[in-house]
């Protein structure tokens, strides 16, 4: 069981809760005052000449070129490119990832027979696969969407599996008990139960899919491709100023943080009553 | 878990059953993008494993571009872990300090971390230390995150057993708080491990001379496709490799920390 938390534990660091924490509006007070204590000090560093100017560009012009690109068409359209390779890279995972990792995790025999094949595709680095991949689909949605599935549905497989394991046995057998079918039960009992574990394997893919959607743009799109990655690309060709790339890597920062917290919203109102249930029957 | 006692022969009968018919369906296909995997062994053989038995039959290919590839992930994950294990755990006994870093720290570990690698690329120029520099920042938050998470989780009542036992503030680190954060880092690791992968192949694809990532992307631009899926197979087998000697490593560290965990 000890294995099995701890694969969850990945995503939900960070947000180390319990009793005995300062409230709230303490935190969120606490938080925004390191903030503002760290763009401070990094001001002071480029302005007192600690960090040097040509290396790093000051912080407040850093960010003044993240306000402004909101205002730019090209990176918006960018950024649309970005999150809707996301999207769409991600709901296929989902839809692929979900159904096999219940296979696999309700018919052994499967998963036995499956099991070298999927222990030796998932350590290829996905971005290994960038280049082949391009040459076979051309820059685009299609190109970072497959990539995307391949790269990201391995902890959305892999948390499935440990939450249809982690299904109370007993609850299973008493509804196939009751004469439901096997895919009733899977769907009545174990789908629901394993929802959290699903959730968090989501969340993980998440992350990882915005990184090769970057990446791929970044390698792919250096002349005229979509996405933040293939902006980056386009603006750092041969320019020693930071502060464009910077910018954009604040937005692609903000980017992952909105996604991840869009994720938990949803993952916390879909699965409410779960927590309830649990607090009923322990 | 299940899968571990599962036997090793269906494992590999299934994966020889997968290369055959891979191997047919390349040799009927005869796609120029597709070769067939007999021709990817004999490649990976005769450019990477075919050298005297003096160098552990590695030819200069496979010791220009493999290992300084390996040195990278190793450097890149070690700096990592000497930074994020040692913060992790001063953080997670100290909540007030973490509540003020947390918002940093959480968009740090958002940041899709390939964004970096220009930033990189300017501040270090193209090489070693920008691969490096890439690596540890993109495996260090989930180490650092996963410590912290930890070593905030340990028991309070043992604290103050250990206490009332005047154990000293280093005996608890080393006996109570370490322990106790190790499982939770190790997850972190098995994060930071594949990361690591990737980071160093994005890096070495964007700006080196060497390194398995500068190798594919030489077979990108000749063309050279069985090349190409030489250097996809090696990076599978390392990843694999590399898995299994976390896998056993942790199972080396934590099985002697066991006990611990089981009186919780």
């Amino acid at each position: 069981m000890a294995s099995v938390t701890s694969v969850t534990s990945t995503a939900a660091a960070g947000s180390a809760g319990g009793g005995g924490r300062p409230s709230w509006v303490g935190r969120w007070a606490r938080g925004a005052t390191g903030i503002v204590v760290f763009l401070l000090l990094t001001e002071a560093a480029g302005r007192l000449g600690i960090i040097s100017r040509s290396a790093l560009p000051l912080t407040s012009s850093v960010l003044w070129r993240t306000v402004l690109l909101a205002g730019s068409g090209r990176f918006l359209a960018d950024l649309g490119a970005t999150v809707e390779a996301w999207a769409v890279g991600l709901a296929i995972t989902v839809a692929v990832g979900v159904p096999i990792g219940v296979l696999l995790g309700s018919v052994p025999g499967v998963r036995v027979a499956t099991r070298a094949i999927v222990e030796f595709l998932r350590p290829i680095p996905s971005v290994a696969l960038i280049l082949l991949v391009s040459l076979l689909l051309g820059p685009g949605l299609r190109l970072a969407a497959t990539l995307i599935v391949y790269g990201a549905i391995w902890p959305v497989l892999y948390n499935t599996i440990a939450g249809i394991d982690d299904v109370d046995p007993v609850a299973r057998e008493t509804h196939r008990a009751f004469g439901f079918s096997r895919l009733q039960t899977v769907w009545m009992v174990s789908l629901p139960s394993a929802a959290p574990f699903i959730g968090t394997g989501i969340r993980l893919a998440s992350s990882v899919a915005l990184i090769l959607d970057i990446a791929t743009g970044y390698i792919t799109g250096p002349i005229n491709g979509p996405g933040i990655g293939a902006y980056i690309a386009q603006e750092s060709t041969g320019a020693d100023d930071l502060t464009v790339i910077l910018a954009a890597t604040v937005w692609a920062g903000i980017l992952g943080l909105v996604l991840d917290l869009l994720l938990t919203g949803v993952q916390r109102r879909l699965l409410r009553w779960h927590h309830a249930r649990l607090g009923e029957t322990e | 878990m299940r899968w571990q006692r599962l036997s090793w022969a269906p494992r590999w009968v299934v994966l020889v059953a997968g290369i055959a018919c891979w191997q047919l369906w390349t040799s009927a296909a005869r796609s120029s993008f597709f070769p067939q995997p007999s021709a990817i062994v004999a490649r990976m053989y005769h450019l990477w494993f075919s050298g005297p038995a003096a160098h552990l039959f590695l030819t200069a290919d496979a010791t220009g571009n493999i290992l300084p590839s390996l040195g990278r992930v190793f450097a890149g994950l070690a700096i990592a872990t000497a930074i994020g294990l040692p913060l992790g755990i001063a953080l997670g006994r100290s909540a007030a300090v973490t509540a003020y870093l947390n918002p940093l720290l959480q968009f740090a570990r958002a940041l899709p971390v390939v964004t970096m690698a220009p930033v990189f690329i300017v501040l270090f120029k193209l090489g070693t230390q920008m691969e490096i520099a890439t690596i540890v920042f993109g495996t260090v938050w989930p180490i650092l995150l996963n410590t912290i998470d930890g070593a905030a989780s340990v028991d309070p009542v043992q604290l103050e057993t250990a206490r009332a036992f005047r154990m000293t503030r280093w005996q608890r680190v080393a006996w109570l708080i370490v322990p106790a954060a190790l499982p939770k880092a190790f997850a972190g690791f098995r994060l930071s491990l594949s990361l690591s992968l990737i980071l160093m192949v994005f890096a070495e694809l964007v700006g080196s001379t060497d390194g398995i990532g500068y190798e594919m992307s030489n077979a990108t631009n000749s063309f050279d496709m069985t090349l190409l899926w030489s250097t996809i197979v090696l990076l599978g087998i390392l990843g694999y490799l590399l898995n299994e000697l976390l896998a056993g490593t942790e199972r080396l560290v934590l099985s002697w920390h066991t006990p611990h965990r089981e009186r919780e």
